[in-house]
């Protein structure tokens, strides 16, 4: 009998007050958390009433930056835009992030794509390109004219004697290691590293290329990685 | 069921006529049927190396245009009775008189009929190509110790790799000048094989008998005392599937030589 009232009572109160909106202070500003059970509209209409009742806009007071979180509610872009403007029309306030628990499948494989690691085993020939997604752990060589790209880093079991691009979509902390570092040229997200022009037969095995504090490619011991990147250990990096 | 085999290599000049006719001539001296193919369409040479060019009535392009069967464009190599033959390319036409489509064809036709069918390819990686490797069961490229021949075998050994109809590539380095290698102004045997990484069929010594040979229109490999001979029998014996080890190169041999005389203190 006596849980039979209080569930009623919980009911009650939930119906009453239809929190689907409720917002937390914190040191970087506001945060919104959106229930992600109700409809879309209601939670629309919810918020703008929100916003609206506690009106006491001073004409030049700072803009708040609000944090917004949908729980498990998928916001397209359109339902996103849609929100941010409402929230910046009614009140001095500015939506900063929207955070969802939800990704869509295409996302999804596409965050697959940038972050896994593709293992190949193969020598990439002259006139050839080898191009992943993600960071790229070559079994092979890379002969001269021959050329591999990487969102991430690249990793080379082997010589490479052609082009490696790491960092293709502007990743400037890639790094490209090699068994063996006699490349005709490196490339780091928009850094470029010609080959020297002297032939050097020494100490061109077990080497890395990296980006410095100076913006320039520089290649060294394979060892110096783990000061350098140490996120390289982490295999969920990135998440 | 014969076997289809194209001999190429991306850069010109680089031997694959010639290789094409010793390896060939060598195989018909070890007993097999073998069917020599030009398909270096408006630049042949196959027919000049192997001393056949003034019996030439019929060509390739003949041949795929109907204009005769295949038996009738072969020519007859009287030097092996019925084991050598050679269709000549057409000097007329140009590499596009001709689809992959029809050399497949062809090339099945003459696989019915003999042990081996070698394909003599045109430099470049165009249509002339194509048409070349479109029958082939398997490659041999043939490169020589330059950077810009490993370079250009190295892409021919890319795409050959891409079809997929065609056994691994193999390699023979030709034209190799020992005294250069051990000064370092050549690549050596073993630079080259690791930088391609394709099985090695075999190496030829640079040497002026070769060319006096093909002016000839005698195939050197028929000289049985020459180096190169051997080499090229060797070869063809390898493509058979025996082990045959290599050869050492004559000045790699003489060097040896002389590095052991100095052991001695003999001069
Ligand atoms: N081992 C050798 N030693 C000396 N000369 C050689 C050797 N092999 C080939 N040659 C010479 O090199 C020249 C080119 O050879 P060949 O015609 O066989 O090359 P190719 O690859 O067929 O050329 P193309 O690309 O024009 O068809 C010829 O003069 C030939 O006699
Ligand atoms: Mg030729």
């Amino acid at each position: 009998m006596s849980i039979f009232v209080e569930l009623f009572v919980e009911v009650n109160v939930v119906t009453k007050k239809k929190q689907y909106v409720t917002i937390k202070g914190t040191k970087d500003g506001l945060t919104l958390h959106l229930d992600d059970n109700c409809s879309y509209d209601d939670l629309l209409r919810e918020l703008e009433e929100k916003l609206t009742v506690s009106e006491k806009i001073e004409p030049d007071s700072p803009l708040v930056s609000v944090h917004l979180k949908v729980g498990n509610r998928y916001l397209t872009p359109e339902q996103e835009e849609e929100l941010r403007t409402l929230i910046r029309r009614t009140k001095n306030f500015v939506v900063s992030s929207i955070e969802s628990n939800v990704l869509t499948k295409e996302e999804a494989l596409e965050w697959k794509r940038k972050t896994e690691i593709v293992s190949v085993s193969k020598i990439v020939r002259s006139g050839q390109v080898l191009h992943v997604q993600g960071d790229l752990l070559l079994i092979g060589d890379v002969n001269p004219g021959g050329t591999v790209i990487a969102g991430g880093n690249i990793f080379i079991l082997g010589a490479l004697r052609g082009i490696a691009h790491a960092g293709y979509y502007g990743n400037k902390e890639a790094v490209i290691a090699a068994s063996v570092m006699k490349p005709t040229q490196l490339r780091i997200s928009d850094v470029m590293n010609r080959a020297p022009d002297y032939k050097t037969d020494e100490g061109n095995e077990m080497e890395c290329a990296y980006i410095d504090e100076h913006n320039q490619i520089v290649v060294d011991r394979l060892q110096l990685l783990m000061h350098l990147r140490p996120n390289l250990t982490r295999l969920e990096r990135r998440m | 069921m014969g076997e289809a085999i194209v001999i190429t290599s991306g850069k010109g000049g680089v031997g694959k006529t010639t290789t094409t006719a010793n390896v060939g001539t060598a195989l018909a001296i070890l007993g097999k049927r073998v069917c020599l193919v030009d398909t270096d369409i408006g630049l042949r040479n196959l027919d000049v190396v192997m001393g056949l060019e003034n019996r030439i009535i019929y060509d390739l392009v003949d041949v795929v245009e109907g204009r005769c069967t295949v038996q009738k464009a072969l020519v007859k190599d009287k030097r092996f009775d019925n084991h050598l033959y050679l269709l000549p390319a057409a000097q007329t036409s140009d590499k596009s008189a001709v689809t992959p489509e029809q050399m497949k064809q062809l090339v099945d036709e003459l696989k019915q009929d003999y042990d081996y069918v070698l394909i003599d390819c045109p430099a470049g990686i165009e249509q002339g190509y194509r048409n070349a490797v479109a029958g082939a069961d398997e490659a041999i490229v043939v490169t020589t110790p330059e950077v810009s021949a490993v370079r250009d075998a190295d892409r021919i050994i890319g795409l050959l790799e891409n079809e997929e109809h065609m056994k691994p590539p193999r390699l023979i380095i030709n034209r190799i000048r020992g005294h250069m290698v051990k000064n370092g102004d050549m690549l050596d045997v073993d630079e080259i094989v690791m930088h391609l990484s394709i099985d090695l069929l075999g190496i030829i010594a640079d040497d002026e008998n070769v060319i006096k040979a093909s002016n000839k229109g005698e195939p050197i490999v028929l000289d049985p005392n020459s180096k190169a001979s051997i080499a090229y029998r060797n070869i063809a014996r390898r493509i058979l599937g025996e082990s045959v080890p290599l050869l050492p190169l004559e000045e790699d041999r003489k060097g040896l030589f002389s590095k052991i005389k100095k052991l001695f203190g003999v001069h």
